[in-house]
C-alpha cells in the first residue's frame, strides 16, 4: 500500500504489467453514478419542497403498517405520496392506496434492493407540486438498500422486536446507514422476554452513531407521538 | 445479492475510461474495498465474472484489495483497527470515532492495452 496516504495503491507496479500498458488512476467510488442520480433526485425533490423519508428493515418488521398509522394520523394536515418497492405483487401500495394516498409500486423482480435509477422513474410518475411528505418503502433486506442512496433526506431503520436486539451488531452497514432507528411491535413485547432497547442502543454505540431511536407500536398507538414530532418537525 | 449491480456500474466506468484512452482492451482492474462498504469480496469476484463476459474487459484481471477498518478517537485522539460491529477505541474504550479508512469501494486504477494504430 502506499505509504504517503494510504491510499491502497501499490507503490510499484504489479509483476505482471507491462511497460507499454496504460495505468489510469482514477478513485472513484462504484456507485458514483448512483450516487450522482441520487442527488439529482434530491435536487428535484428540494425544488419542490418534498421531504422524502427512506424506510429500511428486514421482511415483516412493520414498515407497512408505520406508514398506514402515519398517514391516518398526518393525511388531514401533509399532502403524502409513497413508493413501494417490493420484489413482487402490489399489496402493499394496494393498502396505502385504501387510505387515499397515492402510492407508486417498483416491482423490482429478483433485485433485492431500490436504487436511485428506480426513484428517478417513480418520481416522474408523481405530481410533486402536490406532495409534502414522500415515504421511500425499500425491498425488505437488512443488507444490500444501504448501499444505495436514493436522494432521500432520512435513512429510517426498522427493527421490530420480534427479530432480537442484536442486529445492529449483526448488520453494521445497514444500521451505520440509519439516521434514526425505529423498534416496532412493542405490544409484542408482552410475550417476548428477550428484548431489551438497552442492548439496541449499545450496539449502535459500538457502531459510533448516537442516533435517535424511538420505539412504538403502530397496533395500539404506543410511542407514536414521538415519531409524528419528528416528521412535523422536518416538515417545518 | 447487489455485487452484480455494482459490477455492472464498475464495468459501466471501465468502459469509459477505455474509450476516453482510445483503448480496445482492459487487463488489469483494481478495486479498493473496505469492511464496511456493504459489498462482499468474494461475491464481487464471482459476480465479476458473469458481469464482464462480452465487455471491453472480458479479459482483464479484476484485483480486489481489502481495506483495514480504522478509526480515530474523538476523545483520546489516538487511532485503532477495529472490525465492523465494534467501532470503539481500542485505547481508552470511548465509541465516539470516525472512521478514517475501511468504508469505501473504490475504482482505484484501470491498466489498458495501448491501442495499436
Amino acid at each position: 500500500m502506499c505509504d504517503t496516504c494510504g491510499c491502497g495503491i501499490p507503490d510499484q507496479p504489479s509483476p505482471s504489467a507491462t511497460e507499454n500498458n496504460d495505468v489510469v488512476k482514477v478513485m472513484k467510488g462504484l456507485l458514483a453514478e448512483n450516487d450522482r442520480l441520487a442527488q439529482h433526485n434530491r435536487d428535484h425533490l428540494n425544488e419542490h419542497n418534498v421531504l422524502a423519508i427512506n424506510l429500511m428493515s428486514s421482511p415483516g418488521s412493520g414498515k407497512t403498517a408505520l406508514l398506514e398509522s402515519t398517514i391516518i394520523k398526518l393525511k388531514d394536515r401533509y399532502r403524502i405520496a409513497v413508493i413501494e418497492g417490493d420484489l413482487e405483487t402490489e399489496n402493499d401500495a394496494q393498502r396505502i392506496r385504501a387510505h387515499g394516498i397515492e402510492a407508486v409500486q417498483i416491482n423490482t423482480g429478483s433485485a433485492c434492493h431500490l436504487d436511485a435509477n428506480m426513484i428517478h422513474n417513480a418520481l416522474h410518475k408523481l405530481d410533486l407540486n402536490t406532495v409534502d411528505l414522500l415515504f421511500i418503502e425499500n425491498v425488505g433486506n437488512l443488507v444490500c438498500p444501504a448501499s444505495y442512496d436514493l436522494g432521500h433526506h432520512l435513512n429510517v431503520v426498522l427493527l421490530s422486536v420480534v427479530e432480537g436486539d442484536d442486529k445492529p451488531a449483526k448488520y453494521p452497514v445497514m444500521f451505520r446507514a440509519a439516521d434514526l432507528t425505529l423498534i416496532t411491535k412493542t405490544d409484542l413485547l408482552a410475550v417476548i422476554d428477550d428484548f431489551d432497547s438497552e442492548h439496541v442502543r449499545n450496539a449502535m454505540q459500538k457502531l459510533g452513531r448516537d442516533i435517535p431511536i424511538m420505539a412504538l407500536s403502530a397496533k395500539t398507538g404506543n410511542g407514536m407521538d414521538k415519531w409524528l414530532a419528528l416528521l412535523e418537525e422536518k416538515l417545518t | 445479492m447487489h455485487e452484480l449491480s455494482i459490477c455492472l456500474a464498475l464495468l459501466d466506468q471501465v468502459h469509459a475510461i477505455a474509450i476516453q484512452h482510445n483503448s480496445k482492451s482492459v487487463c488489469r482492474i483494481s478495486v479498493i474495498n473496505g469492511p464496511l462498504s456493504g459489498v462482499e469480496t468474494v461475491l464481487l469476484e464471482q459476480a465479476y465474472t458473469i458481469a464482464c463476459q462480452g465487455t471491453v474487459a472480458d479479459e482483464a484481471q479484476l484485483e480486489i484489495e481489502s481495506e483495514t477498518l480504522r478509526v480515530r478517537c474523538t476523545i483520546c485522539g489516538l487511532e485503532s483497527d477495529v472490525v465492523a460491529n465494534n467501532l470503539t477505541c481500542q485505547h481508552c474504550g470511548d465509541w465516539h470515532t470516525e472512521i478514517i479508512q475501511g468504508d469505501r469501494l473504490l475504482l482505484a486504477q484501470v491498466e489498458l492495452e495501448p491501442n495499436e494504430n
